[in-house]
């Protein structure tokens, strides 16, 4: 089985994150990236379905040249190469047109299962992997936790609201979504971290790919939430705060 | 074109609450853009859900009836929605951000070469203020949703004559109270073939047996990824001990198997309301404050004093879990005494 994953490199979880004076994006200098967690385990879906009925896994990201170190990473959890769509201005673009570039590399390489996460860390749109399937005309399923292949395509799990689960049919070549949980994470050994250097990055340039369509929809200022209620937050020493919170639930608001 | 439409959902039979909030997010861009609201609702049998709708203030409602719309899939309801959008030409389509309308929603507007602006949680009026408008025509809505996982907000705006295609987040728009007399119902047919339908689902199932009712628990302690590691959860259980509480977490824990999925509170987990719900290194995602927001009385323990958790939490300690969560359990037992 031939399977391509999506992968976005997205501000690391716990970096601090500015506004840019543009006010339309964030301070990119000095940022720390990764690997968007639900990529993650698109990622090591592809990989345990490869281990299991062979093929090849092959990840896609556009970006600029930053996002090589998570398409490294990538392959030294063991995808066998790499494109890497360099491209300097994804914010500018909307889902569709970052779809639209993603979806031309993707048709060239005809997989058996194009795989994504369920949505991007940063920009939370949840939305490429679905618009991808439309594009390729290619059926999709979304939310997806578990994928296993049959005789006549896929059979996949799906996450419904409050702890429901539904099964999916569904023929191959197919686009998937999918959630996190489905599966433990791998790390990268040090051998995979060795062979990845010998691995395949092939670039193109967004140009290469075609003109871009205006977008539709524009991201034109970004700003941090006004605070709508007054937290009461207790200061001092952490064992201050704890016997002040402790009064508080007592007596005020008569909980404990 | 013709105004707004907003796609009402079913649930058990029901309108779902989710789409009364559409409807409220509806009502704000007709009044802003002064377009009439309307109401569409697909299914095999959509009689009931249409009465149901028919009290409220909208000016039509269309059933988008077919056999093959009995049971969701997005084949068939991309199909059934466009060739509905194709013939009404809506300037607003709006839609509540469920995992069904996140399932097909963003292949619907691709169809129209235009682009879901998804989970929005506020629509201001235009124009959008932004150093670099050179000609900000008056009247635009501006549609807010959230990025970086809640910790900051972004402001769009769409551009173009196409139909603009909107999904509103669960809770951000008070659902609709207003009644008017009844609207004029039609019935619309679109064309599906059972070949066009890609994909079989199941019947859906629950996951394994609960053994542990959150639901009814008075006291709860939560945990995020801010614990770090498995190791750690004890800090946390004897805090839980000291309160005589439960112990849940938010996603990534049960993701990385540390608890069991059954403690997960959150949209696709638990949905609690005890009186005490204490989240201890959680950030506060949508996701995860859906299935809390209810409680009485919520207090957060965070090292990031701009952690979102702080937006619903009534007392909260910035600083760090591994000195405020042994320093708490102190003072827990000692009250107690
Ligand atoms: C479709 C969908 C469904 C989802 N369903 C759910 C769901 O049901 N439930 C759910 O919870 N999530 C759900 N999620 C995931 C959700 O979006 C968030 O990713 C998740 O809630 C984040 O969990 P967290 O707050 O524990 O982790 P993080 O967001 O990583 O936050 C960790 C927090 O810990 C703090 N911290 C770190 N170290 C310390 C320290 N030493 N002391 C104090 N604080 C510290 C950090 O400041 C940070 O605020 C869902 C997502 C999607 C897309
Ligand atoms: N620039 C990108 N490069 C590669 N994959 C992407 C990119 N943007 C989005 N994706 C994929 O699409 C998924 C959903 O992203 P989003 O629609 O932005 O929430 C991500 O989890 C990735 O798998």
């Amino acid at each position: 089985m031939k399977i391509v994953v999506a992968i976005k490199q997205v501000p690391e979880r716990d970096a601090q994150v500015h506004i840019h004076s543009t006010s339309n994006w964030i301070e990119e200098e000095d940022m720390q990236w990764a690997l968007n967690e639900s990529d993650a385990y698109a990622l090591e879906e592809a990989l345990q379905l490869k281990e299991k009925h062979g093929g090849e896994v092959v990840v896609v990201s556009a970006g600029p040249e930053r996002v090589g170190s998570t398409i490294r990473e990538a392959l030294a959890k063991g995808a066998d190469r790499a494109i890497h769509i360099d491209c300097d201005d994804l914010n500018q673009r909307d889902a569709l047109g970052v779809a639209r570039l993603l979806s031309e590399a993707i048709r060239a390489e005809t997989p058996d299962l194009t795989l994504t996460g369920l949505q991007s860390d940063d920009l939370g749109y949840g939305q490429t992997g679905v618009i991808l399937a439309e594009l390729l005309g290619l059926p999709h399923a979304s939310l997806i936790l578990h994928v296993e292949k049959t005789e006549a395509g896929l059979t996949v799990k799906r996450e419904l609201e409050e702890g429901w689960f539904q099964t999916i049919e569904l023929p191959v070549p197919a686009v998937l979504t999918i959630q996190s949980g489905g599966n433990k994470l791998r790390y990268a050994t040090l051998m995979g971290i060795k062979k990845a250097k010998t691995k395949e990055i092939r670039r193109v340039t967004s140009q290469d790919i075609g003109k871009v369509a205006p977008p539709v929809v524009v991201l034109e200022r970004i700003s941090v939430p006004q605070k709508q209620k007054s937290t009461q937050i207790l200061g001092g020493s952490p064992k201050e705060a704890a016997t002040a919170l402790v009064e508080k639930l007592k007596f005020e608001a008569r909980i404990l | 074109m013709s105004g707004v439409w907003v796609v009402l959902e079913e649930r058990n039979g029901r309108i779902a609450r989710m789409s009364w909030e559409a409807l409220a997010a509806g009502h704000t861009l007709g009044a802003q853009s002064s377009l009439s609201v309307n109401a569409v609702v697909a299914g095999a049998q959509t009689d009931s859900l249409a009465g149901e709708i028919a009290t409220k203030a909208v000016a039509r409602i269309v059933r988008l009836e077919h056999p093959l719309l009995a049971v969701y899939t997005s084949d068939a309801f991309t199909l059934a929605l466009e060739q509905f959008i194709r013939a009404e030409q809506p300037d607003f389509v709006v839609f509540p951000h469920t995992y069904q309308v996140r399932d097909y929603a963003p292949s619907l507007a691709a169809r129209f070469g235009q682009v879901l602006i998804g989970d929005v949680t506020g629509i201001g009026a235009g124009p959008v203020l932004h150093p670099t408008d050179k000609d900000p025509s008056v009247g635009t809505p501006v549609f807010v949703r959230q990025l970086m996982q809640g910790r900051l907000n972004g402001e769009y705006s769409h551009s173009g004559n196409g139909t603009c295609f909107v999904s509103v987040q669960s809770g951000a728009f008070r659902a609709d109270q207003a009644e008017s007399a009844p609207a004029s119902i039609e019935i619309f047919t679109p064309k599906i073939e059972q070949a066009q339908i890609r994909t079989k689902p199941g019947q859906p199932f629950r996951g394994s047996a609960q053994t542990v009712d959150l639901g009814s628990a008075q006291f709860i302690v939560s945990v995020g990824r801010g614990i770090k590691e498995a190791d750690n959860l004890p800090i946390v259980q004897e805090l839980a001990t000291a309160l005589g509480a439960e112990l849940a977490a938010s996603r990534p824990i049960c993701d990385n198997g540390w608890l069991p999925i059954e403690r997960q509170v959150g949209s696709s987990g638990q949905t609690v309301s005890p009186k005490l719900y204490l989240a201890v290194g959680i950030s506060g995602a949508i996701q995860h404050l859906v299935g809390m927001k209810g409680s009485q009385c919520v207090v957060a323990i965070n090292k990031d004093s701009d952690a979102p958790i702080f937006e619903i939490a009534d007392y909260g300690i910035v600083g760090d879990l591994f000195e405020v969560v042994p320093a708490l359990t102190e003072a827990v037992k000692s009250a107690k005494h």
